[in-house]
């Protein structure tokens, strides 16, 4: 059996080599103090990464236009923290926002989760999303933060096999495995990052 | 799409391919670049033992199909899906045709799905008037440009950053440059705007599992989940191959699926669906979901003997990007929707036989795929199969009738050689090649030079020279082959010497003819199984410790093909078990058996690279014994750049497409002159033959031999 430790020690090693950005913390307000950190840093989406400076077709260009600030998405916290979450953020001059995700589909800066497992082997965050706004918050965002209690990593998704049946017996269900970026090579097989989903993930370990 | 009439059209679309310096390329930096990726993410894997448990688990699921599906059904519907049955392809378009109908649909988004690629769904989709976009990059740019995959995982690796700059300039209505990270980009804000309008999803499943009537889904883009979310319907279209038991069947596979598609431990998100989720754009708050099973002939071909295998194939692609045939002339060339050599077989069931019958001439039989499926799926095997079986429909083409009944009649086929002997007495050179090509020959075959006849045959010179070994260690008989019987006696008598001065008492029956193989591989089945009925009973097998030949070819053929060719005669089928069972390579033999030793050579330390024929290395599995005799014969042996890949011989092969045997050559003699040695080794006369032709015509210095000769030779 791999003790605790090592599993942490593979599960960083093998989610730096699909581009996660991992830190360690140590309470879930270091968490908040992050996603506040990491929002005020990254610029708005209108001028960067993804690919604001390019022309669009007018349609899509009225999409885009329909974001004018930042925006924090964390739906699915426990009241407390999202309360803190949603008080920094005001303070900060961004928006948070816990539901509505569809009226955000230009892209929300942003998505705040937690994780219910880890899977070492690979590097993944195992997600469970019935709801869809978490499902949501997880997929249009530029940057997806993602908080794993390090109790919560497991060796290799057989060791998860037995939750995931539990929650796809007990219907319905929407389940995921993520694993870095989103990806594509599709394009002369050069690697681009957040081609339909988040361009960032951040992966912050939480010590308990 | 393959569209060719014949094979003298087909050969010039593979011209024209030949000539797209883009595409080959591309095709050869990923073909080198794979293949590491693939072993450094297998690395510390028992690789073979879970594509064995993947075999096994698929195989079981293929016999229990019917039930898994009721299983599936059952499950799926009490989590309150609708699910659907689709006989082929029409059905299963019309089915979501009027599932888009009923909910009132008018604009589609999709995920990738080679399903949806295999019954054309879009077209009947925008027929009944729907619009529908498909949101994979690659497929979208495909879509957009009216073309069809070209690889089942990266379907447009044939296009450049260019021509895809260009597309998107005509699409957005706005100037793009080509850089690839900004047209991610843009494709990413264009396609959102779909996703927003659009009320039904499709996609495909990577699995389809019984247990919970769940489906998992495998993207690394993430529009899979946008699909699967942001509209109100979600239609899953899978083909009834993945139907699986359990949710541990399906994580089995995921450990290889993207390992052998792209050399990624995992893609960026698998998903997996259960029931009718949550979905805030319906009015009940609940996504309307739909799966349609699609069987179009996938039942008929499970309860085949032979094609069941099929059913393993879980889609990765790497049996193209392994394939030296696809690497030189891309997807639109190797397949028809299916590409690579799952595609040859593919098209056949799926397409039909006129869709099928150029493509599956175009394999070379190196076996690089079936090394690498991760279904253990014999394809070369299959290929040849149905090549067999679309002449027996449509008529043996003259050549390949004509040889498949001199090669039944040993006499006769002995007899034409002698006499070929006289034949080309004008034309043969004193360097052992022929001066000009023959008529039969045209000119694309001027890439490499033809040897002549031998003066005299092995087969004369044994009942001559034959070497008595007073106290045998080990008895065995000597499979020649016609090349080294005929064409290259040198080998042999290398061989001979070698195994005498070894204690080694041979037999040489004189009854035995050609192995065989190049009537299989040009589909005749029949006078492959008479020939190779003749040897067996030329051979006595109970009466040696080996059967050894120096040919690769014909030890993979004799080993695995001759007990499944006469698998129906039971007696023949027994004689063939302990046939197959004594047949070993020289090399092998030679090092693991006699265990020679360096000292009993002359060290003369020469630099020797080397060419691993594809029947030895993948047929046999023999990758060690060959290069260690290198070493132990007394030369310095340096490795060559792609050593175990095709040199582009494949027999007959190399007749019906010069073009591309001409290419694969230069390839392997480009890497060959690279490495700075003087010789080069290999243990198969018909690469021997390819590998000397195609140096002679570059006049280039280095020497071909047989590692038997170099043994032979340094002996002390
Ligand atoms: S045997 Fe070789 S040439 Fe034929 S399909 Fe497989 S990889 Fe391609
Ligand atoms: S045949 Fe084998 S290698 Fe080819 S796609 Fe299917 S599983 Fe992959």
């Amino acid at each position: 059996m791999p003790s605790k430790e090592d599993l942490y020690q593979k599960f960083v090693e093998k989610a730096g080599l699909v581009s996660a950005k991992v830190t360690s913390i140590a309470t879930e307000d270091d968490a908040l103090k992050y996603v506040i950190n990491l929002c005020d840093k990254k610029e708005a989406c209108q001028l960067m990464i993804s690919g604001c400076e390019a022309d669009l077709s007018d349609k899509a260009e009225a999409l885009c236009d329909a974001k004018q600030k930042k925006v924090i998405a964390a739906p699915g916290l426990n009241e407390d923290l999202y309360k803190k979450l949603a008080a920094q953020a005001k303070k900060a001059g961004f928006e948070c926002i816990s539901e509505g995700m569809r009226d955000h589909l230009a892209g929300v800066d942003i998505g705040f989760t937690f994780a219910e497992y880890g899977i070492a082997d690979t590097g993944t965050l195992m997600l469970d999303c019935p709801g869809e706004e978490m499902r949501l918050a997880t997929m249009v965002s530029e940057f997806h933060v993602c908080v794993l209690p390090k109790s919560k990593i497991k060796a290799n998704t057989y060791a998860v096999e037995k939750m995931m049946l539990t929650r796809m017996k007990k219907t319905p269900d929407y389940l995921a495995f993520i694993t870095g970026p989103s990806r594509t090579a599709d394009i002369e097989r050069v690697l681009a990052l957040g081609v339909h989903g988040p361009l960032e993930l951040h992966i912050l370990i939480l010590e308990d | 799409m393959q569209k060719a009439n014949d094979l003298k059209e087909y050969r010039e679309e593979l011209r024209e391919t030949l000539g797209n310096d883009f595409l080959r390329t591309t095709l050869d930096n990923f073909a080198i670049a794979y293949r590491a990726g693939r072993a450094n993410a297998f690395k510390d894997m028992d690789v073979r033992g879970l594509i064995k448990e993947i075999a096994d688990s698929k195989d079981e699921a293929a016999r229990n199909a019917d039930a898994l599906y009721r299983e599936f059904k059952e499950n799926a519907e009490a989590a309150g899906i609708h699910v659907h049955f689709a006989k082929d392809g029409d059905e299963a378009n019309r089915i979501i045709a009027q599932i888009a109908k009923d909910a009132n649909c008018k604009k589609i988004v999709k995920s990738k799905s080679m399903t949806a690629e295999e019954t054309l769904l879009n077209h009947d989709l925008e027929d009944a008037g729907l619009e529908v976009t498909e949101t994979d990059l690659g497929e979208w740019i495909i879509q957009l440009r009216h073309e069809g995959p070209s690889h089942m995982v990266m379907p447009a690796i044939h296009l450049s950053r260019f021509q895809v700059g260009d597309l998107f300039t005509e699409v957005t209505g706005k100037e793009q440059d080509s850089d690839i990270e900004k047209l991610v980009k843009v494709a990413r804000r264009e396609l959102r705007q779909k996703y927003v309008e659009a009320d039904m999803g499709i996609t495909g499943a990577n699995f389809a599992i019984a247990e919970t009537g769940s489906i998992g889904l495998v993207t690394n883009e993430g529009n899979a989940r946008l699909v699967s979310t942001l509209p109100r319907v979600h239609v899953a279209l899978m083909g009834i191959d993945k139907l699986l038991p359990t949710l541990h069947d399906a994580l089995r596979i995921l450990k290889v699926l993207p390992r052998n598609a792209t050399g990624q431990a995992i893609t960026s998100y698998v998903t997996w669906i259960t029931g009718n989720n949550e979905c805030l754009a319906a009015e009940d708050g609940r996504k309307e979901i739909h799966y349609v099973v699609l069987d179009n002939g996938r039942s008929e071909l499970i309860k085949d003997p032979l094609f069941s295998q099929v059913n393993r194939c879980v889609r990765c692609g790497a049996c193209a990007n392994v394939c030296p045939v696809y690497r030189l002339v891309g997807g639109h060339k190797m397949g028809h929707i299916y590409i690579g050599a799952i595609g040859l077989i593919l098209t056949y069931f799926f397409h039909g036989k006129d869709k099928a019958k150029n493509l599956v001439q175009n394999c070379i039989n190196c076996e690089a795929c079936k090394d690498v499926c991760a279904g253990g799926i014999d394809l070369p095997r299959l290929i040849k199969e149905i090549h067999a079986r679309i002449q027996d429909e449509d008529g043996h083409p003259l050549p390949s009738f004509l040889l498949g009944k001199m090669l039944k009649n040993r006499k006769l086929f002995h007899t034409l050689l002698r006499t070929a002997k006289w034949g080309q007495k004008p034309v043969a050179e004193k360097d052992g090649f022929i001066r000009h090509l023959p008529m039969i020959f045209s000119k694309e075959h001027g890439f490499r030079a033809l040897p002549t006849i031998a003066e005299t045959p092995f087969r004369d010179w044994w009942k001559e020279k034959r070497p008595r070994v007073a106290n045998p260690k080990y008895r065995v008989a000597l499979f020649s082959g016609c090349v080294q019987d005929f064409v290259y006696p040198e080998q042999m008598q290398a061989a001979v010497d070698v195994f005498a001065a070894n204690d080694v008492a041979m037999e040489f029956p004189e009854e035995q003819s050609c192995c065989g193989l190049p009537v299989q591989m040009m589909g005749e089945t029949k006078a492959s199984r008479d020939v190779a009925v003749q040897n067996l009973r030329a051979f006595e097998p109970e009466a040696y410790d080996y059967i050894v030949t120096l040919c690769a070819s014909c030890a993979a053929h004799l080993k695995h093909n001759y007990p499944k060719l006469v698998m129906d005669k039971p007696a023949m089928k027994l004689r063939a078990d302990a046939f197959a069972a004594k047949i070993i390579d020289y090399s092998s033999f030679v090092n693991d058996v006699l265990k020679v030793n360096a000292e009993d050579f002359r060290q003369t330390g020469e630099k020797a690279t080397y060419h691993a024929p594809c029947h030895l290395c993948r047929g046999l599995d023999v990758h060690e014994a060959p290069r260690q005799l290198i070493e132990k014969s007394g030369m310095e042996y340096v490795e060559c750049a792609e050593e175990e890949v095709c040199c582009g011989f494949g027999g007959t092969f190399s007749m019906k497409f010069p073009e591309l045997s001409a290419e694969l050559l230069k390839k392997k003699l480009d890497n060959v002159e690279a490495t700075g040695a003087d010789t080069l080794l290999t243990d198969c006369p018909g690469c021997i033959m390819q590998l000397r032709g195609g140096l002679k015509r570059r006049g280039s210095r280095v020497q071909v031999k047989h590692v038997a000769e170099v043994m032979s030779k340094n002996k002390k």
